[in-house]
């Protein structure tokens, strides 16, 4: 599960569950909202020099319109594809959660793809405070969907590849090849949550 | 890949509006939306902080233009007073619904007070952001940082060359 930086936790998961189930919760340094992760999940992040991506100011709605135009040449012809507020969506149903992180040269877009889920799972995740106007009141199982239900894994996968292709070169990459020991002084601030931390907003749940 | 931006920044015009030597005895916003105002007497940067300079204190926050391109401010992080800043670096966010942007220092110094209202109160930063949605007060340690940065009227301009090139 991972979980925005600043929120309460008590606001955003049923902690008694998540205690109950020893569900590890994840800080991440981005913005956004809270989403159950599971083996299926497919996160992309797109981490850019804002100079190198010129037409986009550095500002959360125009990096989002950029990404939604990204999005829709990966999914054109294959799925009814929105970006609606800020989650990318096969016609009203949310698939995909976004959050960003902005500094000053460079920013980080973010998606966790919902390719599939149990619905046992969404019950962890409370109802947020702060719920997209095109949610309506609808509850998790009729407002979000699965992604394989629309098409193959490797579909998406390729189709992303050549619609950042046709924006920038790319190249894969082991994560072994990463050379993480030569950036020096990097303060992780993504972290686990301890179950200190998890037990005590449980107490400010009724 | 051609981008348009919102309605409401695309039709983002900019103007001065003075400053009284207080700035509450100004109105600092158009009543439009769609217009970001600039403070004259202010000092700003290509990062969208701006700097007021008063003696031997400096007040810090972003600008109007900033503010309305980040949407609503949900939660702001702010240092401790004691703490220091660096000209060009990071010294809090700002967190908007699906992002958090970094708020980077016009100039150097200590901080010696941080806007606690915003804790509580982090709209503030966008009803009003010259006034009550300071962030930080620092003492300067190198003034002379003011002089490379841009006054009102290049900020002015800066915003209007960004929103049109996008």
């Amino acid at each position: 599960m991972w979980n925005i930086l600043h929120r309460k936790l008590s606001e955003l998961v049923e902690t008694k569950s998540v205690l109950r189930d020893h569900i590890p919760i994840i800080r991440r340094f981005t913005g956004g909202g809270t989403v159950v992760v599971d083996n299926g999940t497919i996160f992309v992040t797109l981490i850019c020099n804002k100079d190198a991506v010129p037409n986009v100011q550095p500002f959360p709605r125009p990096i989002m319109s950029w990404s939604g135009l990204l999005y829709g040449k990966v999914f054109e012809g294959l799925a009814d594809f929105h970006l609606r507020e800020n989650d990318y969506a096969f016609g009203d149903r949310k698939f995909g959660g976004n959050a960003q992180s902005i500094t000053k040269n460079r920013w980080i877009h973010h998606t966790s793809f919902l390719w599939d889920y149990q619905v046992k799972n969404m019950s962890y995740l409370k109802l947020p405070s702060k719920a997209p106007k095109y949610r309506l009141t609808r509850d998790h199982t009729d407002f979000i969907c699965r992604m394989k239900e629309h098409m193959p894994r490797s579909e998406f996968i390729e189709r992303t590849i050549k619609a950042v292709g046709d924006e920038f070169s790319v190249s894969p990459v082991s994560l072994d090849s990463i050379d993480i020991d030569s950036v020096s002084e990097y303060v992780h601030t993504t972290r686990l949550l301890t179950e200190q931390e998890i037990r005590e907003a449980s107490i400010l749940q009724t | 890949m051609a981008l348009r931006m919102w309605a409401s920044s695309t039709a983002n015009a900019l103007k001065i509006s003075s400053s009284a030597s207080r700035l509450h005895l100004s109105p600092p916003f158009s009543i439009s939306r769609c217009f970001s105002s600039v403070l004259d007497g202010l000092k700003y940067t290509s990062s969208h902080e701006w700097v007021k300079h008063e003696g031997s204190v400096a007040t810090i926050g972003i600008s109007d233009h900033a503010q309305d391109h980040l949407g609503e401010v949900v939660f702001v992080e702010l240092p401790e007073p004691g703490g220091s800043v660096t000209k060009g670096n990071g010294f809090g966010a700002v967190e908007s619904v699906k992002a958090t942007s970094d708020v980077n220092s016009p100039i150097s110094g200590e901080i010696v007070e941080v806007n606690d209202k915003l804790t509580g109160k982090p709209g503030l930063i966008n009803s009003s952001p010259y006034e009550d949605g300071w962030m930080i007060k620092i003492k300067p340690s190198d003034p002379s940082e003011l002089e490379s940065l841009l006054g009102a009227k290049e900020y002015t301009k800066f915003c209007e060359e960004e929103d049109a090139a996008h």
